[in-house]
């Protein structure tokens, strides 16, 4: 049996710290790339969703989420706190969608209003309508009717509202904006938000309201 | 009747109808929002108002989720891919 002769060298500590720090360094990217990814794939349905509900196309829809990934992995190693990473990439995606919307457009395009903060009117809801005498021989038409509506129902009520009202809808109800981050997303008076909330909501509830009545997902109203 | 409950103002269901997506959406400060909850306690119309609300509202949230064509989802994994 031969016995090597050639004499060991132990790696300098400096030499080691190098190689402990490029490995800890590819695992910690990999790792980051890994979370990235997962969550991704988790949120893809919301993404997807959100951005369908924004732009009303598939196309364009496609192309924010892809301009939304670009995006977060670019600036994903700045991104501290992986907690932080749900709302932190809806963020991007309606930062992206804004800023493109906002292109071309004319701030009055955008916001054309009066900025009253007029309150609900009673009579476009649909606990009101839904809440009649009558109806309440049915049992509970309330909960009937949501029961009733399929996502694809509410899709095409939001998808029906004037941009200007489904934008802010989407920004407070559906990404839980506060009226001041909305406002300021979109450079506008918090008047303004509350207006368009209002009627955003008025003009949904109609609309549902409408497709119950078609539908006849409210039993002893005539269509 | 304890101290807290004696601080809450009463306010009238027309008060509340008026604020309830105010305080849907958390824009309320603290004290009308108590305002608020502890007449949603007491009002039974009211409550069920706002239950249904609530209910309407998590609907909306859900149909901003929607699967991506597979075509479409492929290629996002694609582009992730490349990263």
């Amino acid at each position: 049996m031969s016995v090597s002769t050639q004499s060991y060298t132990a790696p300098s500590p400096w030499a080691l710290a190098r190689f402990f720090a490029w490995v800890s360094g590819v695992t910690e990217t990999q790792d980051r790339r890994q979370f990235f990814e997962s969550r991704v794939s988790d949120l893809m349905d919301r993404m997807y969703g959100t951005a369908m509900r924004f732009t009303r196309d598939a196309a364009n829809a496609e192309d924010l989420v892809a301009d939304t990934l670009v995006k977060a992995w670019n600036g994903f190693e700045a991104l501290a706190d992986l907690e932080r990473f749900d709302g932190w990439i809806m963020r991007i995606l309606s930062n992206t969608f804004i800023s493109r919307w906002r292109r071309g457009k004319t701030h009055r395009e955008i916001f054309d209003d009066d900025a009253t903060a007029d309150d609900l009117d009673d009579s476009h809801s649909l606990y009101a309508r839904l809440h009649q005498p009558f109806l309440l021989w049915y049992g509970t038409p309330e909960q009937n009717f949501v029961n009733g509506l399929l996502n694809e129902d509410i899709s095409a009520a939001l998808d029906g509202l004037a941009e200007g009202y489904r934008v802010v809808l989407v920004l407070v109800e559906i990404l839980g904006y506060s009226y001041e981050e909305a406002a300021a997303e979109l450079d506008i008076p918090v008047g303004t938000i509350r207006s368009r909330l209002n009627r955003a909501r008025r003009q949904m509830q109609d609309a549902l309201w409408q497709h119950a009545r078609d539908a006849e997902l409210v039993p002893g109203v005539d269509t | 009747m304890n101290g807290d409950e004696h601080d809450i103002a009463r306010i009238s269901c027309e008060e509340v109808l008026s604020k309830l997506y105010a305080w849907l959406d958390r824009e309320l400060d603290d004290l009308t929002a108590e305002e608020i909850e502890h007449h949603l306690g007491h009002c039974r119309e009211c409550f069920s108002r706002a239950e249904f609300e609530k209910v309407l509202r998590r609907r909306v949230s859900g149909a901003a989720s929607e699967e991506p064509p597979p075509e479409v989802r492929e290629r996002l994994n694609k582009l992730i891919r490349r990263f």
